[in-house]
């Protein structure tokens, strides 16, 4: 039988999750497959070990970060957030985020890294309120609808939230 | 990964590259994003009352082969009917950039800003002809 993400760590298949107990499970999960376990175990045995490992580690890194933990729920509600052939956003959406992208490129250029840290404020602050709404759309109102059109945005303003962190080193 | 010849080509000096008047009732504009890369484009074809686009803009955020698919449509639109922008295909944007699999995304963004800049403008003209 082969489990999904949460099942894994015990979690409820929702986007509001409790990260202390993905944290300790994930630990758990992690020690109890460690190699130094398995020393004397058959090969069978450590393959198995080796393999529920990497699985482990797969599910933390989806389950940790919220817009690949969005992307998964979708997924298990059998929906694709990102496909190459989908360039549909919101047109006022997409508006802001040429927005973003000049004044990142004009900080940029004139080495202002003030500008670059208000904006990363701001993008961080764009994050947190779309992370909010996707609590409210998976958790509570099961509109999975607009919850991909709101991953969709989250996955944009993280890469834009990279975008200005990398800037941002560039300039130090 | 290497950059095909034409990609550097229109990277490194973009055609057409600004904008139109948006207010204009002649100019139509396609905005479209791929989250997965982060990657805006904005197009805008002016079309004259005989269905010739006249000029075309665009901007674009993103990487070499995104600019370069936006670029190249820019000078392919010109002198086109709408009808005839509509009908071009990614394939066709790929095949001219010599784009690899993993860059096809972005002729995909480069065809859907032209179908969406078609789009508003046949939005603009239906809403002039019931004024």
């Amino acid at each position: 039988m082969s489990l999904n993400y949460y099942q894994l760590f015990d979690l409820q298949p929702i986007f509001n999750i409790a990260l202390a107990t993905l944290e300790t499970n994930y630990r758990k999960i992690q020690s109890e497959s460690h190699p130094d376990r398995f020393v004397t175990a058959t090969s069978a045995e450590k393959l198995q070990s080796m393999q529920l490992a990497t699985l482990a580690n797969e599910a933390y890194q989806t389950l940790k970060n919220p817009a690949n933990r969005a992307q998964y729920l979708l997924e298990l509600q059998g929906i694709t957030a990102i496909s190459e052939s989908n360039t549909h956003m919101p047109t006022d959406f997409l508006m802001q985020q040429m927005q973003w992208r000049e004044t990142l490129e004009d900080a940029s250029a004139a080495k202002d890294i003030h500008t670059l840290e208000a904006l990363l404020d701001e993008m961080q602050a764009e994050s947190k309120s779309l992370q909010a709404d996707l609590s409210l759309l998976f958790d509570e109102k099961k509109d999975y609808s607009n919850a991909c059109e709101t991953t969709r945005k989250l996955i944009f303003i993280d890469k834009v939230c990279a975008d200005i962190r990398k800037a941002i080193e560039h300039l130090d | 990964m290497a950059y095909s010849d034409k990609v550097l080509d229109h990277y490194e000096n973009p055609r057409n590259v600004g904008t139109l008047d948006k207010n204009d009732p002649n100019v139509g504009t396609g905005m479209v994003g791929a989250p997965a890369c982060g990657d805006v484009m904005k197009l805008m074809i002016k079309v004259n009352d005989d269905g010739i686009i006249e000029d075309a803009k665009f901007k674009t955020y993103g990487c070499g082969s995104a600019i370069a698919s936006s670029s190249l449509v820019t000078e392919w639109l010109k002198g086109k009917t709408i009808d005839e922008a509509y009908a071009i295909k990614n394939s066709a944007i790929a095949e001219e950039l010599a784009l690899p699999p993993v860059k096809i995304h972005c002729s995909v963004l480069a065809e859907d800003a032209i179908k969406a800049a078609v789009a508003d403008i046949k939005a603009k003209q239906a809403s002039k002809q019931a004024a």
